[in-house]
């Protein structure tokens, strides 16, 4: 029994392997209901009349991309579908390119021209500075957008000065973004606001949920493809669905097989 | 000297913080203008800190090479990819730094082709690590760590779709998990660490605290 | 001898991975085009970060330190187009030194610009000290704007939910049980976080129960952290079935 302790890691690196390739190219439905959270943003972006205000703050870079990246497709295909305009921005040096990539791609399947439905505002540095300039005058903070329009003349942003005219703000986050939204954001500019999230943040985020100073959360590559069910655009993170429920059992057959031949080895009672 | 050194530095963080944590009580539109214009300023201070980053980095492998340190030809890529993503980037589709950046370059080619897949496949690397870690280390040998480990387990099983065909009460546990205990601890814990970080500010506006100097005091 | 079967492996390994991508071309999978190259380049370089599981080797640290090198420069260009060009160089610089500008300098960005520029100056020994003045306005800033911003949202409003009413009409009784079990759980973590008393007594039993809720939230976390780095991994097995091999639809 003892040498299933010693077992060379790579093995278990392989199984990890196997586990996802073949459950990503064998094809089964698992059911995706939507959690609470999630439901939060949904019901809050469905009640929003044409034409509202949404920003999204693409605070994550490419490590985070493969959680985060398809809560973006998401959420952007259900505001563009519901004809919200979108204004994007960014903390993260690493997020512009991904955010323009998501919001072109996206804006592209329904019709939606940039300045005049959607714009990209861009990088700037700053986090919770960056948010109370905004908070105070949206074009101090951001002259230009990202491609070097002045956003004064955008027809987008008619009707934003600042922070308070967005009707709904959502936060993506692979960092301390939604903590510092909710600080200097929120608190005083009154916005509501809804998140997407890391799944390994996503415990950090449940007294923000209970105390409404968030609508809704969506936590990891879980929350991605119940939203993607929601708005009914299946993809990637739903596909993902079934590799992850395939390697989690893996996992706690690890924990409980480790913990028997353990207890079983006699190391037990020599520690 | 020491004025200039010690003394101006503490007058200008309890000056910058008394000021700014009254403007907060202070509806005037003057209060106003100030915090667009002080969040302003700092904005535009906090842009130039990425300049620090670049020369450190820029330095710690410049002295590798320059030592022929073991590994040290390794260094020579990060010069590579730096100087040739700089080269780009400022080439700018053609129309140079000066005008308005320009889409789809070289530049953006880089990103999407490069800094994308190696920075989402590097950290993707701990999912290898956190599966052999289950089986190597996550031992149950306390009542605190079995606790742990079954609420890690219930957790796991609840948050993915499989959870509910083994039975339809392990995803309402997991959500029960999440929304009492769960958010219990982690209230406690941003209670106690927002407690913690006022107390810090309130050291650093009244000088007590000064390792933001950054030594020699 | 261990040396050479490295090498072997090594030069066998991108053997395999140009013939592979060769097909692919030949067969129109992949397109011949910038894209096409592109998510070559993307396999290659994720494939030499995965070869690290086997063993370190020159693939992983070339791939490592070219995507340093790549995310420096990509960091330091947005920062140009996104910051210094829009908020320094567009309203200051080009008014000051050219005719046709429109608008006036802002010269009041001088100040802050001095600023960041004495940041810099922490690398040079004579004039390091200047650095301490930007510190201190940025710390002194961030300390007094955190103070009441913080008491507002992570204090009051936090403690706001833990004592809500338990029978004011409407709650079921498993959530006014939930309410307490709450209450219970925030007090009793508060408490096992006061080292400044003995945890004895009262204190110890109250501390002691703040310990088994603080286990079934890192239970709780470490489930998520691993649901969150197996996501990251998905992600990037997708890439390789679909954008690369075109298995997966």
């Amino acid at each position: 029994m003892e040498r299933f302790l010693r077992i060379d890691r790579r093995i278990i690196f392989a199984i990890i392997t196997v586990a996802v390739i073949v459950s990503l190219i064998l094809r089964f439905e698992l059911p995706i209901p939507p959690s609470e959270p999630v439901q939060g943003v949904y019901e809050k972006i469905e009640s929003l009349p044409k034409g509202s205000h949404v920003m999204i703050a693409f605070d994550y870079d490419p490590s985070s991309k493969e959680e985060l990246q398809p809560m973006a497709i998401a959420f952007l295909h259900h505001c563009f579908s519901r004809d919200l305009k979108v204004i994007g921005m960014t903390h993260y040096t690493g997020a512009p390119g991904l955010a323009d990539q998501a919001m072109t791609s996206v804006a592209s399947q329904y019709q939606k021209k940039n300045g005049e439905d959607y714009t990209f505002l861009g990088y700037k540095p700053g986090a919770a500075s960056l948010i109370i300039n905004m908070g105070e005058n949206l074009y101090s903070a951001f002259p230009k957008d990202f491609y070097g329009n002045d956003t004064a003349t955008l027809p987008v942003l008619q009707g934003v000065d600042s922070l308070r005219e967005i009707d709904f703000l959502f936060d993506l986050a692979a960092g301390t973004t939604i903590e510092t939204w909710i600080v200097f954001g929120k608190e005083k500019y009154k916005f509501e606001l809804g998140a997407g999230c890391t799944a390994v943040m996503g415990p950090d985020m449940y007294p923000f949920l209970q105390s409404k100073q968030l609508s809704g959360l969506l936590g990891g590559l879980k929350g991605a493809a119940e939203y993607e069910a929601l708005v009914g655009k299946k993809a990637n993170a739903v596909s993902g669905m079934r590799p992850q429920s395939v390697v989690h059992v893996i996992i706690i057959l690890f924990v409980i097989f480790g913990n028997i031949v353990y207890f079983t080895s006699g190391r037990a009672r020599h520690a | 000297m020491n004025f200039l050194k010690r003394t101006v530095p503490l007058v200008i963080a309890f000056v910058m913080g008394v000021l700014m944590a009254m403007q907060y009580y202070v509806p005037h539109k003057l209060s106003q203008d100030l915090l667009e214009v002080v969040s302003r300023w700092d904005r535009i201070i906090a842009g130039f800190a990425v300049f620090i980053g670049a020369y450190s980095l820029f330095h710690l492998h410049w002295t590798r090479i320059k030592r022929k340190v073991e590994g040290w030809g390794y260094s020579v890529f990060v010069y590579f990819g730096a100087i040739i993503t700089l080269l780009f980037g400022f080439l700018n589709g053609g129309k140079f730094f000066w005008n308005d950046k320009q889409q789809d370059t070289m530049f953006d080619w880089l990103y999407y082709y490069v800094q994308v897949p190696a920075g989402a496949t590097i950290f993707s690397i701990l999912a290898f690590f956190i599966a052999s870690a289950a089986y190597r280390t996550f031992r149950a040998r306390t009542n605190e760590s079995t606790v742990l480990l079954i609420a890690a387990i219930l957790v796991m099983l609840g948050r993915v779709p499989i959870g509910n065909y083994i039975s339809q009460y392990i995803p309402a546990i997991a959500d029960w998990i999440m929304a009492v205990p769960n958010l219990a601890a982690k209230r406690g814990i941003l209670l106690g660490v927002s407690l913690g970080a006022i107390a810090t500010s309130l050291k650093i506006i009244f000088g007590i605290e000064r390792s933001y100097l950054g030594g020699g005091d | 001898m261990r040396k050479d079967s490295n090498f072997f492996i090594l030069v066998g390994s991108i053997g395999l991975f140009v013939c592979i991508n060769i097909f692919l071309m030949a067969s129109g999978k992949l397109p011949f085009s910038s894209d096409g190259f592109g998510i070559i380049l993307g396999a290659g370089l994720t494939l030499a970060v995965y070869s690290f599981l086997y063993k370190d080797n020159p693939a992983f640290k070339i791939a490592e330190n070219l995507y340093v090198g790549v995310s420096l420069g990509y960091t330091i260009i947005i920062t140009w187009f996104n910051f210094l060009k829009p908020d320094l160089y567009d309203p200051l610089i080009v008014p000051m030194f050219s005719k046709a500008a429109e608008k006036a300098p802002q010269y009041a960005l001088i100040f802050p610009s001095l600023l960041g520029i004495f940041m810099l100056l922490r690398f040079s020994r004579k004039l390091s000290w200047l650095s301490r003045w930007t510190f201190a306005f940025v710390v002194g800033l961030g300390a007094g704007v955190s103070i009441p911003r913080v008491i507002s949202a992570f204090i009051l409003e936090q403690i706001k939910p833990s004592l809500h009413p338990v029978f004011s009409g409407g709650e079921t009784i498993l959530s006014s049980i939930n309410t307490l079990l709450i209450m219970l759980g925030v007090i009793s973590v508060l408490i096992y976080f006061i080292f400044s008393v003995e945890h004895k007594g009262a204190i110890g039993k109250m501390s002691k129960i703040g310990i088994w809720f603080l286990m079934i939230s890192f239970g709780a976390s470490f489930g998520y952290t691993v649901m969150g780095r197996l996501s990251l991994l998905i992600g990037r097995i997708q890439f390789l079935l679909k954008d690369w091999l075109g298995i997966l639809q």
